[in-house]
Formats: structure tokens, sequence, C-alpha cells
């Protein structure tokens, strides 16, 4: 089952090594090894690191603080902070270039190039590490952190080595994310001119007409994206962290006296340029043009493009999701291993890569599939795999087995614990990843593009092709209603996160816990995000009375 | 323990996707509710599986469109031809290479009848991989020879010229060049936008190539590249910085001034931006086309049918007003505000020869432009 599902997400790589076959090992090697090819693949994982970086410095300094320091209107931020994620890289690029256009009309001095194109990427792709780490942070256990202290710890010490070091796999989670969105990123390095490794595979697909040198080239980026996961690997093996199911007590609010000026200004200064900017350039779209409006049918034609072919993708990509999840969350071992890091393979590839894969795929092999919903669905799937079972590798952390045993000895049915247990703990989590994939379907375009039904139009497809005649007024309603149609499960993320309000799954367990949840003196302990457990370490204090899952399964 | 579990946690999942394989043979009726257009890919990819035994004129008015040209540009033509021929047309838009790699990616089984493109190079690549149809010679024959495949499988449909803007405040009349070659001189030094990443700028050298040959060609890459030009994504930017006085001049196609006019709802003489023609056929002065082919057997007229009202008088004139571009067929009008096709000395090119678009792109970043 979860076998089959990962296959969905090797597609790409089964037509890229089809393809690299076809053109021989030789030819293959003359396109891939070449002096550009390497100043390219420079470029992109100088990019990616810079990128990555500095998301993670913004995204877990923003987490903390909106969590657990006292910053005024915390709780606004915190959404605000989570907003760019609604933005599309291409849509955020070309805003930039055109305020950065008021203010220099002079030759040579444009926005453009491998600083731009740093601040670009960094301003709408923090969310993927703020989100998961501000969501990690709210469920600490707050007993951890007093320990350290009244072993005598300071409290800059025991943020680093206790708070951060127990939610370091949701940073290396994000930053994973990051870097890959980063690596895969078309539109903002085009609009911003910086030759990156996956421009380059566009150029040689579509100027050239050169599908081989185009696919030959994505071969290397496989290549890079597995380097990627292997050092993901590598950091998570370094050590395992763990966070109770549910924190003993809320985990207090630090102080930071006149700090909290400063910081609240650094916070809003990245919503207002993040946000401030494309809203300064679709009002002077629609101000300064007048290509006509569209009608509104067109518009809501477009928007339930959107939605029909989003939902869809999150339906399938969690469907998914699910067998990868549970078996990667249950089950430790060397398959388990592969399956998590197969499916974050064609998340690093570029949308046109594994669209013309799904293209192959669908006309050789799922024919009567082809140009429907459905294969569009089995895209997303493809791309997006990873942040569904994220999800549910975490949820399923929520509803450890032992649960199911006690219910079990309970005298509860099995289909009566899925209802009262499985079910209530776990729905929360997948939603959550549920909503990321229908976020980043709606964004997605060249896959949309290349698969979707012959006569559908998306709000993404619409966009492009109002701005492909410089019809700029006419494309601002679609770039707005995008926008924020995506901020809708950016919301439904956040709600869900737990970082405005305690998670409702928390409430959940206490509220069976009488009947079901084993004795409090011993909740389990799992890492919510990626579902490991562990052994305590040093700085546990009185957590020692807790035991890990492991013993309780054996 | 885990045993036991297990069947009980992939229960759902495994029910789930039952359920969705279930509801899959419903779905093209609620595609239909959602799409504008009814499923298309089922009902053409039967047809063109039973092309061999239809009957070629009597058509299923009906067709799918591959559009590599704009919605907006397309659209009303398309919408006049089924209100005249009672054809309905899916048309699938994207961009002219999206649709050719896709066009190649799905060989004998596209369902498409027509490729419409936005230039030639994406018709030649998909010809050569042996999957247009030969057209009827009066089809091949209503549009001059250096503007249609010389296998007869396309035709080219409106053209375009190449056309250097300027603004008047920035460049005086008598400071306009007579060749392109001048524009790499210390005189242009920081003032010319090009757009290397745009397929027509990418003719224009393969078009350089095979006139003057690779090695003029890189020199003249190699002199903009050393003379500051001024580099932009697509023409329409160019367009609008120069008419802005961003940029004193740029390298693009003719029409891009009359689009900017359009979004600007103002008349193209009432703009800053002027258009500079090169003349005694000055590589600058290439035409090029947008064209179209029948997409592999195809099973009724209906197609053709779409291909000759294009070529139409009423079809050509639509892009003659509405696009700005040149007409095919003999006799049409020029485009307002512009030399007719036959007053304009563009140079004797025949466009299949620039088919070599793989080398004009190494050169391009070789020379650092792309």
């Amino acid at each position: 089952m979860a076998l089959v599902a990962t296959a969905v997400a090797l597609i790409p790589l089964g037509y890229l090594l089809l393809r690299a076959g076809q053109q021989g090992l030789p030819a293959w090697l003359d396109t891939v090894f070449t002096w550009r090819s390497g100043r390219l693949a420079a470029t992109s994982v100088a990019l990616a690191a810079v990128v990555t970086a500095a998301s993670l410095v913004i995204g877990v300094a923003g987490a903390w603080l909106v969590t657990r320091a006292a910053v005024p209107h915390r709780r606004l931020l915190a959404v605000l902070l989570a907003l760019p994620l609604a933005v599309p890289s291409y849509v955020a690029a070309f805003t930039w270039v055109s305020v950065a256009d008021l203010w220099n009309g002079a030759p040579g001095g444009r926005f453009e190039g491998f600083a731009a194109a740093c601040v670009v990427l960094t301003l709408y792709t923090y969310p993927y590490v703020f989100l998961p780490v501000a969501s990690a942070l709210s469920r600490v256990d707050a007993g951890q952190e007093e320990a350290a202290r009244s072993l005598g710890r300071g409290p800059f010490n025991t943020l680093v080595t206790v708070t951060l070091a127990q939610v370091r796999p949701a940073i290396v989670g994000g930053g994973l994310l990051a870097s890959l969105y980063v690596l895969s990123d078309f539109g903002a390095v085009s609009i911003l001119r910086l030759d990156t490794y996956t421009r380059a595979i566009y150029t040689a697909h579509t100027v050239g007409f050169n599908r081989d040198q185009a696919l030959s080239l994505a071969t290397l980026l496989v290549l890079l994206t597995g380097l990627i996961l292997w050092g993901e690997g590598a950091t998570r093996r370094a050590g395992t962290r763990y966070a109770s199911t549910r924190p003993g007590r809320p985990a207090g609010v630090a102080d930071l006296g006149p700090w909290r000026w400063p910081a609240a200004t650094g916070l809003w200064a990245v919503v207002l340029v993040a946000l401030g900017v494309p809203a300064v350039s679709l009002v002077r779209w629609t101000v300064a043009g007048t290509s006509l409006a569209d009608a509104w049918g067109r518009i809501g034609e477009a928007a339930a493009g959107s939605l029909t072919l989003s939902l869809l993708g999150a339906v399938v990509t969690t469907v998914l999701a699910l067998p990868i999840g549970i078996l990667v969350a249950r089950h430790h071992g060397r398959l388990t291993r592969f399956v998590e890091r197969a499916v974050y393979l064609a998340h690093g590839l570029p949308g046109i890569v594994v669209a013309l894969a799904l293209v192959f795929f669908g006309v050789t092999v799922v024919l009567p599939l082809y140009q429907t919903s459905w294969l569009v669905a089995l895209a997303y799937a493809t791309l997006f795999l990873p942040l569904g079972v994220a999800a549910v590798v975490g949820a399923a952390a929520q509803a450890p087995p032992s649960l199911e045993e006690v219910g079990q000895s309970l005298g509860a049915t099995p289909a009566e614990m899925f209802r009262r247990v499985t079910v209530p703990l776990t729905l929360p989590g997948i939603g959550a990843g549920a909503a990321l994939v229908f976020l980043a379907a709606m964004k997605e375009l060249p896959a949309t593009l290349l698969l979707r039904p012959t006569g559908m139009e998306t709000l993404a497809t619409r966009l492009w092709s109002a701005t492909g005649v410089g019809r700029y007024a006419e494309a601002a309603p679609y770039a707005l209603l995008l926008v924020l149609l995506a901020a809708v499960p950016t919301w439904v993320i956040v709600q869900r996160s737990g970082i405005v309000r305690p998670a409702p799954s928390d409430a959940t367990v206490v509220e069976d816990g009488a009947l079901l949840a084993p004795a409090p003196a011993a909740p389990l302990l799992v890492d919510s995000v990626s579902g490991e457990v562990g052994n305590l370490g040093a700085v546990t204090g009185p957590t020692t009375l807790r035991r890990p899952v492991e013993d309780v399964q054996s | 323990m885990n045993h036991r579990r297990t069947p009980l946690a992939l229960a759902l999942p495994l029910a789930v996707v039952l359920g969705l394989t279930a509801c899959s043979g419903g779905q093209p009726s609620t595609d239909t509710a959602t799409a504008p257009a009814p499923d298309t890919a089922g009902a053409t990819g039967e047809a063109t599986g039973e092309g061999t035994t239809g009957a070629p004129t009597e058509g299923d008015g009906q067709l799918t469109l591959y559009s590599g040209r704009n919605e907006e540009l397309v659209q009303p033509i398309l919408d006049r031809f089924t209100e005249e021929t009672g054809i309905e047309v899916d048309v699938r838009y994207g961009d002219t290479a999206g649709m050719a790699a896709q066009l190649l990616e799905e060989g004998d089984r596209s369902p498409a009848e027509v490729f419409l493109a936005q230039d030639a190079g994406a018709l030649g690549a998909v010809s050569q991989a042996g999957l247009l149809e030969a057209l009827p010679q009066e089809t091949v024959d209503a549009v001059p020879e250096s503007y249609r495949s010389t296998d007869g499988d396309w035709v080219g449909l409106t053209g375009r010229s190449r056309v250097l803007v300027y603004n008047p405040d920035q460049v005086s009349e008598d400071e306009l060049p007579q060749s392109v070659d001048e524009l790499v001189s210390q005189e242009w030094k920081g003032r010319v936008g090009v757009a290397p990443t745009n397929a027509s700028f990418q003719s224009f050298i393969t078009a350089m190539r095979v006139m003057e040959g690779d090695e003029a060609a890189r020199a003249w890459l190699e002199g903009l590249a050393a003379n500051d030009p001024q580099i932009r994504e697509k023409n329409g930017h160019i367009v609008a910085d120069v008419d802005s006085g961003a940029i004193d001049a740029g390298l693009v196609n003719h029409y891009y001034v009359h689009e900017l006019a359009q979004e600007k709802g103002v008349d193209p003489q009432d703009l800053s931006v002027r258009m500079h023609f090169f003349g005694a056929q000055d590589t600058g002065a290439l035409v090029n086309v947008s064209g179209a082919g029948l997409v592999g057997e195809q099973p009724d007229g209906d197609a053709q049918a779409l291909i000759d009202y294009l070529l139409s008088e009423e079809g050509q004139s639509y892009f003659v007003e509405e696009t700005n571009e040149y007409a095919m067929i003999e006799g049409a009008e020029a485009p307002q505000g512009v030399p007719s096709l036959d007053e304009l000395e563009a140079p004797q090119v025949n466009l299949n020869d620039l088919d070599d678009l793989e080398q004009t792109i190494e050169m391009i970043t070789q020379a650092g432009l792309l």
C-alpha cells in the first residue's frame, strides 16, 4: 500500500531514467558534466543555502517571539507571518520588480540577480520554517525548561539547548522544505534573472525544444536533492528529541523588557514588506491599465477551476500520504527510511519536468485519465506528497498504538476505537497537511498548464495568460483572488497548529483521558513532528518518570 | 502486537482509495459540470483512433486545438469561426514551447488536431518528429514560399517584423541606425534593450548566423554583451520602459507597441515610443511568422476548415486589425501605423533554415546574455 503510494512520487524519476537511458551514457555525461552545468549547480546550491539559512533565522526567531515571548499583538503577528505563504513566487517576484522600478528608472540599477532572488525567495519561503516550528514550540513541555533552569542553566542556554533542541525536527523539516522549494523554483529566478539550474532546464526545454538536454540536466537536480536528504538524515541521527503528546502545563511567556519593541518592529517589517509590495503593485496595475476587467462569470469559472483541482489534489495526496505516513510513524527500518526519503525526490524537481513525466505516464499507462482532473490531481500528489506525509506522521504521533491497546483492553471494538480515538486525535493534523497541499496546488502553474482538462482554466492559468500579453489590469483580480483564496488554507493551518490558541487535539486527549489514556504518570514520549521516539537525555529532570513508546509496544 | 493493528490502520486509506476508484467511472460527468468545455480528451482520442475509417469530409462538428498563442488574441476569431461553420473548437491554451514539448511527448496519441504556434521554430520541431500531416496544396499555396514549411506541413498565418523602438526625447531621428551592427558601437552603450530569453530574439540571431555566418553573429553578440545592454524578460517590458524613458531604445517585434497602446487605452500615436524599421535587407528587418499545422491523422475536415478560415480574408483581416500583425495572403491591407509587407525591405531568409536554435542558444549563453 505504502509502496504503491510511494511509486507515485517516483514517476518522474522513472521517466528521467528512461529518457536518459534512451540517450545513452556518453551523451548524458556530455550534457551534465560541463563547466556551465557546474556553475549553474553552484549558483543553485548557494541560493538554496542562503535562502534556507535566512528562512531559518526569520522562521525560528519569528516562531519563538510569537509563541513564547511577550511581543505586542503576537497573535495577530502569528497569523500575518504565515500569510506570505499564500503569495506564489512568480507573483511575488513580478510585483517586487515593478515596485523597484518606481525607484530606479536609471539604467543599470535594476532589481535583479543573486541578492534580489535571495530577498524575494526568503520572504515567501520562511513560512515553511515558521509554521512547523511555531506549532512545535506551542506544544513544548514547560517542565523540561524549568528543570534545566533549576539545574543552573541560564535563560539563553536553556533556549538553545533545551527549547530549540526539542523542536529541532520541526526546524530541520522546515529547512528541508524551504531548500527544496528554492531548488525547484523557476518563477522567481526567471523574473529576477538569476541563472540557476532550474532556469537552465526551462531554457533548454522552452527555447531550444531540447527535451533531452532539459531532462539530462534534471537528473543532476535529483542527485542534489538526494544529497540534501542525506544531509537532513544525518542531522536527525545526530540526536533524538522528544516532546510529550500534551504539555503538562502551558509553557510560560518570556518577558523581553525593552527588547520587545525592536523585536516587534522586526516582525512587522517582514510582514509589511512581504505583503505590502505585492499589494502596492496589484493596486497600481488596476489603476494604471485599461484592459477590461473580465466578467465576474469568467473570474468565477477560474476560481471554481482552481478550487476543484486543488481540492481533488489535496484529497488524492492525503489518501496517498496516509499509508506512507502511518508506515513511517509506526515502523522503523531500512525500508521506511527509503520510503520517507523517496517521497521528497520529486519535490526538488521543476514543475515542468514532473508535468512532462505525467504527460508520458498519462498517454502510455492511463490514457483514459489523460487530460482529466484526476491526472492533474496525481501530478499534485507527485509534487506535494512530502507535505502530506509530514502531516500524517505528525498526526499519527498524536495517536500512539498504545492508546488503541488500552481501548481494546477495556473492551472497545476496533471500529469504536477508530471512531472515538484514532480519528479525533489524528484528523486535525491530517487536515492541516491537506490544507498545505491545497495551498501549494493553488499556486502551481507548469503542471496545471500541461495537464488540465482542455478548456478548463484556473486562477493561475488566467493570471499567466493575462500577463503574457501585458494586460496587467486584467491580471490583477486573478492575482488578488489567488492570494485571498490561498490565505484561507493558510489561516486553517495557523488555527490547527495551535499557535494562536492551544491545539484542539490536546483537549481531546484530556476529554477522553479518563477512559482511555494511560495513567498520567506515564504519558507517552513521542516527537510531535517526526514521530521519533527514544530515551531521555541528561536534561529531562522530573520527566524521567515517563517511558518511551517502544517499551509499551514491545 | 503490531500485526493486529496494521490491518485496521491500513483499512481507512484502502477504503478511501476504493471509494475513489469507484467514483472515477462517473467522473467525466462531474468534469463536464465544472469545466466550461465538455470532456474532450476521451471524445477526441476516440475520434483520432477511428480516423482511418471515417469519411474525410463529413465532420463531427468538433475539433481540438492546441494554441501556443494567447487566448486574449485568438479566442475572438475562434468564436467567429464556430458561428460561421458550426464547428465547436475545444482549445487548450499554453505557451508555444510547452505545447511543442507536450505534442512530442504525446506522439501519435495526441488528442490535438491543430497546433497553433507563436513561432516557426516550434512548428519545425513538431514537424521534424513527423507529427504534422501534409496540408492540401491549395492551402500551402495561399502563403508565400518563405513563410511556410518546405514539406508543406505548416503555414504561416501572421507576420511580424523586428523593429527598433525608441523614445524620441532621447534618440533624435538622424541618430537612428541603418543596421543592427551600429547598436554594438560606443554610441549606443547602455541604451539598447533586448530580451534574450525570448524566441523572437533567438530567431533573429539564428537569421544573422544564416545570413552572415556564425563568426559574425558571435562577434555581434559579444559586442552587444560588452555594450551594457538593458536586458528584460519580455518584449512588452522593453516597449514599456522605452515609452517611459527608462531606456532609450530596444529590439522587439513591431506589434508590442500596439499591445502597450491597448493596455493604456490610447492610440499608438499618443505614446512616446516610436518604431524604426531597418531597411536594405538588414538582419534587423527580419519578418517571422506565427503559424499552424494539422496534428496527426485527421478524422475529418474540421481542422482543415479552421486553418482555411484563418487564411481567409475575414480571418486575416482580424489579425491585421486586432493584433496589428501582417496578413499572409495577397491583397490584404497593412496593419495600422506601419509600412506594408511589400514596403518592408526584409532580408531574404527562408524560415525553414532557422531551425538550429540549439547552437544559437549556446552562442547567446556564451556571450553572457542568457
